[in-house]
């Protein structure tokens, strides 16, 4: 048991070490930009003296470099993400304002791609070698070459232009509207990953179908569904979690395609549109938002894999 | 001619005799693309704009009254060139950190791997947008961008293989006989793993496409009126809420017809080549 402990502080210092490292890396990208870098970030706008102010405060450009780092990321732990120009808020609130829609259009997707992703590669694994195994493949294939906006555009001209069910632009009012506004965005973004969870689930199925102890455990005529619940599937979501938690900072930076496709106001379309109209500062907290995401999703699912596979946790936690 | 008969050598199902069919056709449009043009890409005939298929118009217009079917073949070059720029980079850049890793072991092979670990965090096409926020839209900041995101994938296959040739006896005759440490990791054991390096790059070169694609889509990278797919489906969006989605389609198909087989090929490569070892 201790053993775990130890084998999860370390994870957790190790997370802590990580975010150290790429939040100096998001940080000091701004130097690379050709010029003065107090210059690049007021490029192109006249701002009022307070918002000067301001970014001298965030980035303290008359400070030794590490003092600069420090002002900046003790800023950034407290919330401090500096001034947007755009907007004339702190970068904070715009991001408070985006977040829930951006929220909204991950947790819909990930549940599609869990139920779908997952339901698909179990039916492949089962029926392989079948029409309807081939057809799973098939699938597979061609979804993970589906990018997010190639199916934007197929799912807005047919199931919202021609046939009008959903609505094809904006984020909508009021809970159902919402839900309603956010299918095909949703859907959009979640085929590449359902086709790379659904071969991911598929391969680990067949891996555990061909072991030993589900020929036995079928030999001392335990049902088949029993067997495939508790002995194949059980086994098998290890690599799944392992993968769906590879899958998050891709999913991330896809909302800014398939928001910026659907005309949605999220986080996503707003780093494009932060990118395009030179609003640096908001640029780099997402940036380092998704990174940090990244770091922490994959973190966690390190420290529940124990949980999700004892035999990891007999092994000594080890890896 | 000679595509068919390097399809039929390659052996493989007919899905993928298909997919090699369609990237030797797509580089032949890509190298010949001007003289296969029919008409400028770039002049907006606005008396024929969202005009549909026809004799004058193999498929049709765009918005801004452009040829569509020329626009698909010019197109090809700026869409194929900046992935093929993204791979290059990468597989040299991984090859060389993965058998520098691999040779040294010890305390540099740990950092190395640390730092590719951190690199894995920064998806391609989030650090491509943040390069372009540095230096401005086009192509080759955010190819240079991807090329070091691409690296990890690359070094940390090379680095595995490099490690488990490296202890082969071969490795030790050539030491013995005196040739040079570079001689007998770039010249000896880097042929040897090769074949699964390059099975890796045809795969990542198909995501490589996808994020330039998808870049160009979101206004951030090649800039019309230059013509490269991503761009067109950009530009082909507000027709398509008209009900005209012809001009973004057929730029999407193309993206996804070369990446289909991208990953097809890569991937029968690299079975092939786990089927020869195990």
């Amino acid at each position: 048991m201790t053993s775990v402990m130890t084998a999860a502080l370390r994870r957790l210092l190790g997370m802590a070490a990580t975010l150290l490292v790429t939040s100096f890396l998001v940080f000091s990208s701004l130097y690379l930009a050709p010029g003065d870098p107090a210059a690049f970030l007021v490029r192109g706008r006249s701002p009022s003296p307070d918002e000067l102010a301001a970014i001298r405060q965030q980035y303290g450009f008359n400070d030794p470099f590490p003092v600069r780092y420090w002002h900046w990321l003790d800023g950034v732990l407290h919330g401090d993400f500096g001034r947007s120009y755009l907007f004339h808020q702190s970068v904070g609130e715009v991001l408070w304002s985006r977040l829930p829609a951006t929220l909204l259009l991950v947790g819909v997707s990930t549940l599609m791609i869990a139920v779908v992703g997952i339901g698909a590669g179990i039916v492949g694994a089962l029926r392989r070698g079948t029409r309807t195994g081939s057809a799973v493949l098939l699938l597979v294939t061609v979804g993970a070459a589906v990018p997010s906006f190639v199916a934007a555009i197929v799912l807005r001209s047919v199931l919202g232009v021609k046939l009008g069910w959903f609505p094809t632009i904006g984020n909508g009012t009021g809970v159902l509207d919402r839900l309603h506004h956010v299918v095909l965005p949703a859907i959009a973004l979640s085929v590449t990953f359902m086709a790379l969870v659904t071969r991911v689930t598929r391969s680990a199925m067949l891996d555990e179908l061909r072991r030993e102890h589900v020929e036995v455990a079928l030999s001392r005529g335990l049902p088949r569904g029993t067997v495939i619940r508790r002995h194949v599937l059980r086994n098998a979501l290890g690599p799944i979690t392992t993968v769906c938690g590879l899958l998050v900072s891709g999913m991330l930076v896809s909302t800014a395609i398939v928001e910026t496709a659907f005309g949605m106001s999220g986080v996503g379309s707003l780093l494009v549109q932060c990118v395009d109209e030179l609003d640096f500062q908001v640029v780099q907290a997402i940036v380092l938002l998704v990174v940090a995401a990244f770091v922490v999703v994959n973190t966690a699912v390190d420290l529940v894999y124990p949980l999700i596979d004892p035999r990891v946790r007999a092994a000594g936690g080890a890896r | 001619m000679s595509a068919l008969s390097w399809a039929r050598r390659i052996g493989g199902g007919p899905l993928l005799r298909a997919c090699v069919l369609v990237l030797a056709l797509f580089v032949l449009v890509s190298l010949l693309a001007p003289w296969l043009a029919p008409q400028d890409p770039t002049f907006g005939d606005l008396g024929n704009t969202l005009v549909g298929p026809g004799a004058g118009h193999w498929l049709g217009t765009d918005k801004g009254g452009h040829d569509t079917f020329s626009a698909l073949i010019e197109g090809t070059r700026t869409s194929l060139v900046g992935p093929l720029a993204v791979v290059l980079f990468s597989t040299l850049l991984g090859i060389a950190v993965g058998l520098f890793s691999a040779w040294r072991g010890g305390w540099i092979d740990t950092v190395l791997g640390r730092v590719l670990d951190i690199l894995f965090a920064f998806p391609a096409l989030l650090l491509a947008i943040l390069a372009v926020a540095l230096f401005g839209k086009g192509l080759t900041a955010p190819v240079l961008a991807m090329a070091v995101a691409y690296t990890p994938y690359t070094a940390r296959l090379v680095r595995g293989l490099a490690a488990q040739e490296k202890v082969r006896p071969y490795i030790a005759a050539y030491q013995v006989q005196g040739h040079s440490s570079v001689f007998v990791a770039l010249r000896r054991l880097l042929p040897t793993i090769m074949p699964t390096v390059l099975a890796q790059s045809t795969v990542n070169f198909g995501y490589a496409l996808l994020d330039l694609a998808a870049l160009s889509f979101l206004g951030l990278g090649v800039q019309p009126p230059t013509p490269d797919w991503g761009a067109m489906i950009n530009q082909g969006q507000a027709a398509v809420l008209e009900g005209q989605p012809l001009s973004a389609i057929v730029p999407a198909v193309a993206v996804v017809l070369v990446v289909v087989a991208f990953n097809v090929v890569g991937e029968h490569l690299g079975d092939r080549l786990a089927g020869r070892e195990s």
